[in-house]
């Protein structure tokens, strides 16, 4: 727990100079706060003995009486400006702070390698970035502040009573550890009930989940009234489960009110005998009493602050689970800058050397070998699930390679700077991911600080990719949005975007995985043969599940569970006549259906 | 039908939604009025302390007399008491009649879910609805269980306190209402910009976790084009908007309360100054001044509260409209018999009268289909990929109604019909078995009582499952882990025959499979689908050709339409699209299964 914390430290000491001045104004406010009942004291008292006329001087009446008024209205404005002040310094720095860990936290996922994010659903680290770190905010700013406050106004109002009244002040203070006590126990029951409907409100979820997921069988097989019945069982679950902690919270204030009443009962009752017997002016009773309820604040709070506390440690302690992952892939550590400068000093030639490659404990690759040169062309093919996708994805090191085995101009890829490896790539997967921006700056995604590489604009490569005319016909052209609130694009017209986004970075080596596979056969014929020049730049490695994509390639390595099972040029293979003849046969006969 | 966006904030009261909801407390009047008497008499008792408080220093105090002191400490004490139970009393029904309401409202919900049809479900997510059940009505909850009734409870201490002060001095009850109108402006001008502050932190709030989800789902794109440093620089950004709404809404916050406890300073001051003049000339008692100065005290707390319920108000307004939009979405397809069940006789007659179709707008996926299809005769229905094979299914269940034409069984339109005497004629069997969480068995019956234990076993023996389901732990009572992840393609094929299978119905329904499976499982769904077939009218839609070779007749769909009709030898004499298919199918079998030669046609195995 204590190495947790000294985690946090780093944070909060950047703003220490405002949790410093915050601090000033925080005693200040308190002190403040607790003058008031001291002048309400002397105006009552001033009162009461010009009653019982000890007092003469009529004159002076109004005079005196309005000097306590604005005394007491100067002492609000005084607070009212300190309070301000800390809240407005100390919970900003909180917020400071928030923002701080959020950076840091998005910072380090983008180290984070693809199979960390395979591995961890996007849902659970979301909320690690909003709902945690909302609670360790609340440990970091508002804790801190209330636990400060509480301290210091239980300390003087303490002392403030016992210049008034020591036994009356022992007599009223008798409840309020309970209350402390009280609110503690509440708030952990309270969360500890809180768990479990949250538990039980995932359950209803899922249900939810499933039979709206499964909406076709549940009503084939009319299974709707099972399914509500099903469903009510859950609810009345949920119910009940909320009802216990309903019983909670509903005693919860009450009793907090209950125990702090008994504390004023007992300075009405045995303060009153004490004005009577001349032990206590009616001014210290007044004032007592108000400082009986401002004692109150504190014991509420430590409370509340510990639950605080508690919370904020586990969420900060969710947060460091992912903030302590050491990113797997890393630049390599004597990076020599002299094979590559930079990007543009890639050649492009790509050597899979007897690479044999394992992900989750299963062979995915094993022993492919195989090179390419700018200029070539290195095809793919196979069934879903021969490894095709996972050589490819070796390249940039989406997936890390095992050592010596991939090499881009005869350098390991892991020996490169993984900002220049990465930069001389142009990668178009099967499923892009394009994000919710326009057009434009999803093409050019990757332009920026390629200027010495000589970039192509974004019109350019829209126009390679055969996306042109798509774009033309959109309202707002290369200004459309895309997604949610904009148009939604086909499945080609993804993947031609994803194309000339890669296109755009000018690359000295392009992955094509699967990249057309949405983009009818006609077109993909026209994109291919507008990329010839610029495949002439670069070395290509084409994943493909349409044949007629790689019939021109170079070499064609035929996967099958990870193996390359036929290896040679389309003449070659299809004199083999093996898988790939095979398939090729089918996909004529496919071509020919579609035409009919 | 409108689609429900999740990102709109609404007005904090909107009457028509208002009368809506509160229309939900219409079953729990009696619930109601408890909790209304405990807020009356709890409000009550709050006025009772301060003025125990000026008989203790006018009484006593002042007069020294010390023997009725234990009276009021007594009175004092049961004040008390009486507080903590109504307190417990108000809060504890006004929180079960919410969670009340919101069972209520989350079974409409959820009934309402059941009945709407595909379409409905084609243009909302799964994740988005299930929103509706969920995270709005515990929204709604908030304003029933504490939003509503601690308003109430506000304003009735607000002119409780009032009352009280007029009634005990109305010359000082003036002095401290006199601060009223500031308090009212203060409040109006917090009330506002708090409103848009929380916005403004609510909309930033929104984009942070888009682009997060966004940034994280799309982290390999990120770091292949090296955007890593842009796109942080983006989301500091945001990051940063974020925290200045943040920033803003804690001046109005940091503002406000001390705003109102200045205003109450000068009611408590004013108090001093003009009340203690008037207990110096003896127009007031002393102990009607501390009384007074205490539920002065009193009287802003309500007001800052009732400015706190702002948020849940207007949270609540707009998870109401969501989900009243998707309460009111009518529901498409209905169950309104206009046919007795009795005039449906016959043993699975269906006929296609010209049947247009489309999904969306005129994007037509079947074209004026029409086919009959004889009591116990088995139908096969190939075809490409996109051909519209499918849709004939989701038609026929009434999954979707027909654009153009019309659909009978035996003879009566099937839209008056209802929906359960239509769709329990049919067993279907779907491409991809979908398993329920729950017990082999349960995932068999599906909620339906009447199907014994005989009729399960019958059924699981009947297609073969009987001989992996015994292998479970539990067998039939086992429970099926992770929708049936567990289980083998080819398991959860045959669990879904037998699961048709018990249900005996007139017409089978075949949504064929097109994953691979096993040789051996390969021939026991062979095996198993005779069994379903035998003496039924069938209609299957066929992937693999091989299932419906000896079909008594076979549909050709291409691009929406029928293109040919006949059985296996009469379809592959005319040598058209039939024939076509049929060579690329097994041509598919000899490419990707190459140790498995298509087990009806031997003779195709060598090349």
């Amino acid at each position: 727990m204590s190495t947790a914390v000294s985690k946090l430290y780093p944070y909060l000491f950047r703003y220490r100079h405002r949790f410093a001045i915050g601090a000033v104004f925080l005693v200040l406010a308190t002190a403040i706060n607790l003058l008031a009942p001291w002048v309400l004291k002397l105006a009552v008292d001033a009162l009461a003995n010009r009653l019982r006329g000890t007092v003469v001087v009529e004159l002076g009446t109004g005079l005196s009486l309005g000097f306590y008024a604005v005394l007491l209205v100067g002492i609000a404005v005084a607070g009212g400006v300190c309070r301000f002040l800390m809240r407005r310094i100390i919970i900003g720095a909180s917020r400071e702070i928030e923002r701080d860990l959020r950076n840091d936290f998005f910072r380090h996922l983008q180290r984070l390698p693809l199979a960390y994010f395979q591995a961890n659903r996007t849902g659970d680290l979301m909320s690690r970035a909003t709902n945690d770190l909302a609670a360790v905010r609340m440990m970091a700013g508002p804790a801190v502040m209330y636990s400060a406050t509480t301290v210091i106004t239980f300390a003087a109002a303490l002392g403030l009573m016992l210049s008034i009244s020591p036994s009356l002040t022992l007599y009223a203070l008798l409840p309020l550890p309970v209350v402390s006590v009280a609110v503690k126990w509440f708030g952990s029951a309270i969360y500890r009930h809180s768990e479990k409907i949250q538990e039980q409100l995932s359950h209803l979820s899922a249900i939810v989940q499933e039979v709206l997921a499964g909406v076709r069988v549940v009503r084939a097989y009319q299974r709707e009234q099972a399914e509500v019945d099903r469903f009510r069982i859950a609810n009345l679950e949920y119910v009940s489960r909320s009802q216990s902690l309903i019983q909670l919270q509903s005693a919860f204030h009450p009793s907090l009110a209950l125990f702090l009443g008994l504390s004023s009962l007992v300075v009405l009752w045995i303060g009153s005998q004490h004005v009577i017997g001349g032990r206590m002016t009616v001014g210290e009773f007044v004032a007592f009493n108000a400082y009986v309820v401002m004692l109150s604040w504190p014991m509420i709070a430590f409370g509340w602050v510990t639950n605080m506390l508690q919370r904020g440690m586990a969420a900060w302690q969710r947060m460091l689970d992912v903030l302590e992952v050491e990113p797997s892939i890393l630049d390599p550590k004597n990076v020599s800058l002299d094979t590559f400068p930079d990007a543009s000093a890639v050649r492009g030639t790509v050597e899979f050397r007897d690479l044999t490659f394992a992900y989750n404990g299963r062979e995915v690759l094993s022993h492919v070998s195989a090179s390419v040169e700018p200029g070539q062309v290195l095809a793919l093919v196979g069934p879903t699930g021969s490894g095709k996708s996972t050589l490819v994805d070796l390249v940039p090191r989406l997936f890390d390679p095992p050592p010596g085995t991939v090499f881009v101009d005869g350098v390991d890829v892991r020996e490169i700077p993984l900002d220049i490896l990465r930069r001389a790539i142009g990668y178009v997967p099967q499923e892009p991911f394009l994000f919710s921006e326009t057009i434009r700056n999803n093409v050019a995604f990757g332009a920026s600080g390629r200027s010495a590489h000589g970039s192509l604009a974004v019109e350019k490569s829209v126009a390679l990719a055969c996306l042109d005319t798509d774009i033309e016909q959109f309202p707002r052209g290369f200004e459309t949005a895309v997604g949610e609130r904009g148009i939604t694009l086909s499945g080609g017209q993804k993947q031609r975007t994803a194309l000339a986004r890669a296109l755009l970075t000018n690359p000295r080596i392009l992955i094509l995985d699967d990249a057309l596979s949405a983009v009818d056969m006609h077109t993909e014929e026209e994109i291919l043969a507008q990329l010839r020049d610029m495949m002439q730049q670069c070395s290509s490695i084409v994943v493909a599940h349409r044949l007629s994509t790689v019939r021109d390639a170079d070499l064609i390595l035929v996967l099958d569970d990870g193996r390359v099972v036929e290896r040679g040029t389309h003449h070659e293979l299809m004199a083999m006549d093996g898988l790939y003849a095979a398939v090729h046969r089918k996909q004529l006969l496919e071509k020919e259906l579609d035409e009919t | 039908m409108s689609d429900f966006h999740d990102e709109v904030l609404g007005k904090a009261y909107d009457a028509r939604l208002m009368r809506r909801l509160l229309g939900y407390l219409r079953p729990h009047t009696r619930v109601v009025a408890i909790a209304i008497s405990a807020i009356v008499g709890y409000s009550v008792l709050q006025l009772v302390q301060p003025y125990l408080t000026k008989i203790a220093i006018d009484d006593h105090i002042a007069t020294g007399a010390i023997e009725g002191l234990d009276r009021i400490a007594l009175a004092f004490f049961i004040v008390l008491i009486g507080s903590f139970v109504l307190e417990y009393v108000q809060t504890y029904t006004m929180q079960i009649m919410g969670q009340r309401i919101m069972f209520d409202l989350r079974m409409e919900i959820y009934r309402h879910l059941q009945q709407l049809d595909l379409r409905f479900y084609d243009r909302n997510p799964v994740g988005r609805l299930m929103t509706r059940v969920t995270t709005d009505v515990d929204t709604l909850n908030d304003l029933f269980a504490s939003g509503v009734i601690s308003v109430f409870r506000d304003v009735f201490t607000l002119v409780g306190i009032m009352v009280v002060l007029l009634v005990m001095d109305w010359r000082l009850a003036l002095v401290a209402f006199s601060v009223l109108p500031f308090i009212a402006w203060v409040t109006h001008w917090f009330r506002r910009n708090a409103r848009d502050s929380y916005r403004s932190v609510r909309g930033w709030i929104a984009r942070i976790n888009a682009f997060l989800q966004e940034n994280i789902t799309g982290m390999a794109t990120v770091q292949v084009f090296c955007r890593e440093r842009r796109n942080y620089a983006q989301f500091n950004e945001i990051n940063s908007r974020h925290r200045d709404a943040h920033v803003d809404s804690i001046f109005y916050y940091a503002t406000f309360y001390p705003a109102i406890e200045l205003l109450g300073a000068v009611a408590t001051a004013l108090l001093i100054w003009y009340g203690g003049g008037q207990v110096v000339q003896g127009a007031v008692e002393l102990g009607a001044l501390v009384a007074f100065l205490q539920y002065s005290q009193r009287f802003f707390r309500p007001i800052s509260d009732l400015s706190e319920k702002f948020n849940i108000m207007q949270s609540a307004m707009a998870s109401s409209e969501r989900i009243f939009g998707l309460l009111d979405t009518p529901v498409a397809i209905t169950s309104v018999p206009t046919r007795e069940a009795q005039q449906l006789n016959g043993r699975g007659h269906i006929r296609f009268e010209n049947v247009w179709f489309a999904y969306r707008d005129d994007d037509f996926v079947l074209r004026d289909v029409s086919f009959d299809v004889a009591p116990g005769e088995r139908v096969g229905v190939v075809g490409a990929t996109g051909a519209g094979k499918t849709t004939l299914i989701n038609l026929l269940m009434r999954f979707y109604d027909v654009n153009r034409g019309r659909i009978t069984i035996n003879n009566v339109d099937i839209r008056e019909l209802s929906l359960s005497e239509l769709r329990r004629r049919f067993g279907f069997v779907q491409q991809d078995v979908y398993l329920f969480s729950g017990t082999v068995r349960e995932n068999i019956c599906l909620g339906h009582d009447e199907i014994t234990d005989v009729d399960v076993r019958a059924a699981v023996a009947s297609v073969h499952a009987n001989r992996f389901i015994d292998q479970l732990p539990g067998g039939l009572d086992g429970e099926v882990a992770e929708r049936g992840a567990t289980l083998s393609v080819g398991q959860r094929q045959l669990l879904s025959f037998a699961r048709a299978l018990a249900f005996a119905p007139e017409v089978l329904v075949l949504d064929e499979a097109t994953s691979s499976v096993d040789t051996d499982t390969e021939l026991l769904i062979q095996e198993a689908l005779h069994v379903l077939m035998a003496d039924r009218t069938t209609i299957a839609i066929a992937h693999r050709l091989s299932t419906v070779q000896d079909m008594d007749k076979i549909l050709v769909f291409h691009k929406g339409k029928l293109r040919e009709t006949g059985n296996h030898r009469e379809l592959l004499t005319q040598r058209g699209l039939y024939h076509k298919l049929y060579q690329l199918q097994y041509r598919e079998q000899e490419g990707v299964q190459t140790e498995s030669p298509p087990l009806s046609e031997p003779q195709a195995a060598g090349t």
